[in-house]
Formats: structure tokens, C-alpha cells, sequence
């Protein structure tokens, strides 16, 4: 199969399936349906879930064998998150998050 | 329709620069990783969602020696299955929209979400007014994507090693505010402390668990798998606790 091919199925599918989680509640909650209350629970809480998930999924490149394997990203990741704490800024937080990692990522080998 | 733009421009002010600056992002490191502009610019268009977009860029650039679509789909559908709960809240003022109803459910996001959820100003047709928030939002999405193309075409790729950083970061930055903001409902009473830990908890260490058991090749089914799982279990305990704080609080009442 052609990498071209490869990446047009890669994008139907994501495609697919961000559409039928905009679409569906309109197809199967047609007038006067009450929504299951597992359903408004979990819509509630999987958010957070989702993005630990992809927090650990930037993260699993990451190796402890040498320094400059994973103080860059460890070091950017806690900074980052600090510096939202503390300013609730999401620029500021992603640029001086981004910036601290190329800079450690030069400097250490 | 100009009157409508002129007073829904200045609501996506915020949306506008969040989005131009995200958008950047998404379209240096798409070109870092070598895509052709037209490849970003589709995907920002007919995907349109950013949290998936950059989860698409190590499975699309790897896709010539691991190739797993339905993995893909899955994530995608757990990345972007909070747009079941924006449809959810929208449905009625939607299903008035009329001509532009397709459009305003293809292109929901979640900064969009913030802006129509409350609903439109009386004085403007409301279908038009949901129209505009949305396709504004989605332009700046796809013109930040543009700009990001063309600084990473013009800037030399060595000095751009890292800035993938971006993506991670911008995961942070969410589960930052989303934690703070399930810590705030904690104080207020609408939250449980189990229920405002459990979920990031059972991501962090069912995703760990994933990629210690099933390798960093192939974790991501099988924490999916591991955080729906512990949903289920957690949703019969939370069940449980609740309806006992609910028949306790009864009693109390008299």
C-alpha cells in the first residue's frame, strides 16, 4: 500500500470518528428521548481521563538511560504545568514550556 | 449577515488568538515532520478537532512501518468523544438551525462549544449567529495552520528540533485547568473528592500500565480498554455513594 493511501485511510478515519461523536447525539436523541444517565456521568468525567492519557502518550519516548533522554521533557512537562497554575495563561505556559524544552534539549546531552 | 459577523467577531477575540497560535503549532509540526501544506490544510478542515490532530502526527508520520487504523479510531473516538456531550447540550437550538444545521455539527469545537452553549443574543437570528461563531473560529483554525506551513518552510529545521513540545504542552495546559477546575467543584460542593481524582488518576496509571505491559508500540488499545473498564467499575461505587447521600441527606431534612 502505497504512504500516500496510508495517510488518506489515517485521516477518513479520524474523520469518521470525530464526526460520529458530533453527529450521533442528534441521530439517536431525537425528540423527548431522555439520556441514559450513565451516559451525562461518564461524559462528565472521560475528559480528564483522555488527556492523562495523552499527557503519558507525549511522554513515552521518554527513557531513563541517560539525562538528556528525559530531564528535558520531565523538566518541561513540570514547568509547564506550574506556570499555568500559577498564571492560568495558556500562551505564556505552552511557549516558555516549548521554549525551556528546546533550549534543555541542546544543552544536555 | 454583516451585521451578524460585526457582533459575533468580538465574542471570538479570545477563540482568535487561542486558535492562530494553536494553529501555528499544528502546521510547523506537520511541516517539521515533512507533510505537504495541502495535507495540514485538509485536516484542519474536514478533522478540525486540535487535541486529535496532534495525537494524528507520530501515527501519520510512522505510517509506512506501523500502519494500525483501527487503533487510530478508536483513540479518536476517546479523544473526541466529549463532542457527545456538546451535541447533548445543543440539540434543540441545533435541530432549529435549519440550512446551516450540517455545518454547525460538522464543525463543533470545543472553544465554539463555550461560545454557543449559552445561547444567542435575542435581537439576531439565531441560526445565522451559531453559523458565524462557528465558521469564524474554524477560519482562524485553518489560517494559524497556513502561517505555521509557511514559518516552518521558511525557518531551518534544526532550529525547530523540539518544538513538538508544543503538543505535550498543550495537554498539560488542559489537564491543568481541568484539574483545577474539578478541585474548585470540590470546594463548591457539586464534586466529590473520588470523583474529581479518580479520572485523572485512572488515566495516568492505566496509560502507565498500558505501556509497561503492552510496549510503547501497541499501549494505547490497551489503556483505553484499562480507563472504560475502571469507569465501569467506578461508576457502580459512585452510583452507590451518592444515592447514599442523597437517602442520608433526606433523612436529615425531615
Amino acid at each position: 500500500m502505497s504512504l500516500t493511501l496510508k495517510w488518506i485511510i489515517q485521516i477518513l478515519v479520524c474523520i469518521l470518528a470525530t464526526q460520529l461523536t458530533r453527529f450521533l447525539p442528534f441521530l439517536v436523541f431525537r425528540e423527548g428521548k431522555t439520556v441514559p444517565p450513565f451516559v451525562t456521568w461518564i461524559g462528565h468525567h472521560l475528559p480528564r481521563a483522555c488527556m492523562a492519557m495523552l499527557v503519558i502518550y507525549c511522554l513515552k519516548d521518554v527513557s531513563f538511560a541517560q539525562a538528556g533522554a528525559w530531564v528535558p521533557a520531565i523538566v518541561a512537562t513540570v514547568v509547564t504545568s506550574l506556570l499555568h497554575l500559577k498564571f492560568k495563561n495558556m500562551f505564556l505556559s505552552i511557549c516558555a514550556g516549548t521554549g525551556l524544552y528546546m533550549i534543555l534539549l541542546r544543552l544536555i546531552p | 449577515m454583516r451585521r451578524i459577523l460585526k457582533r459575533a467577531f468580538p465574542e471570538t477575540l479570545p477563540v482568535l488568538a487561542g486558535y492562530i497560535f494553536l494553529g501555528i503549532a499544528y502546521g510547523i509540526a506537520m511541516k517539521v515532520r515533512g507533510f505537504h501544506v495541502l495535507w495540514s490544510i485538509s485536516i484542519s478542515v474536514f478533522v478540525y478537532g486540535g487535541s486529535l490532530q496532534f495525537a494524528m502526527l507520530e501515527p501519520m508520520s510512522r505510517a509506512a512501518e506501523m500502519f494500525a487504523p483501527l487503533t487510530l479510531f478508536f483513540l479518536a473516538l476517546l479523544v473526541q468523544a466529549r463532542h457527545l456531550f456538546y451535541g447533548l447540550t445543543m440539540l434543540e437550538p441545533y435541530n432549529r438551525a435549519g440550512a446551516v444545521r450540517p455545518y454547525v455539527i460538522f464543525a463543533m469545537s470545543d472553544e465554539t462549544y463555550s461560545l454557543v452553549c449559552s445561547g444567542a443574543p435575542r435581537d439576531l437570528p439565531e441560526n445565522k449567529w451559531y453559523a458565524a461563531i462557528t465558521a469564524l473560529d474554524q477560519f482562524y483554525w485553518v489560517a494559524g495552520t497556513v502561517i505555521g506551513a509557511l514559518l516552518g518552510e521558511m525557518i531551518p529545521v534544526e532550529y525547530l528540533t523540539g518544538i513538538d513540545f508544543s503538543m505535550t504542552a498543550l495537554f498539560v495546559v488542559i489537564m491543568t485547568d481541568q484539574t483545577r477546575g474539578a478541585m474548585e467543584s470540590v470546594r463548591d460542593g457539586s464534586m466529590t473528592l473520588p470523583q474529581a481524582l479518580f479520572p485523572p488518576l485512572l488515566g495516568l496509571f492505566g496509560t502507565l500500565l498500558g505501556l509497561l505491559l503492552a510496549g510503547r508500540d501497541s499501549f494505547l488499545l490497551f489503556a483505553m480498554a484499562v480507563i472504560l473498564l475502571g469507569f465501569g467499575v467506578f461508576y457502580q461505587t459512585d452510583r452507590k455513594s451518592s444515592a447514599k447521600v442523597q437517602r442520608e441527606g433526606r433523612v436529615k431534612k425531615p
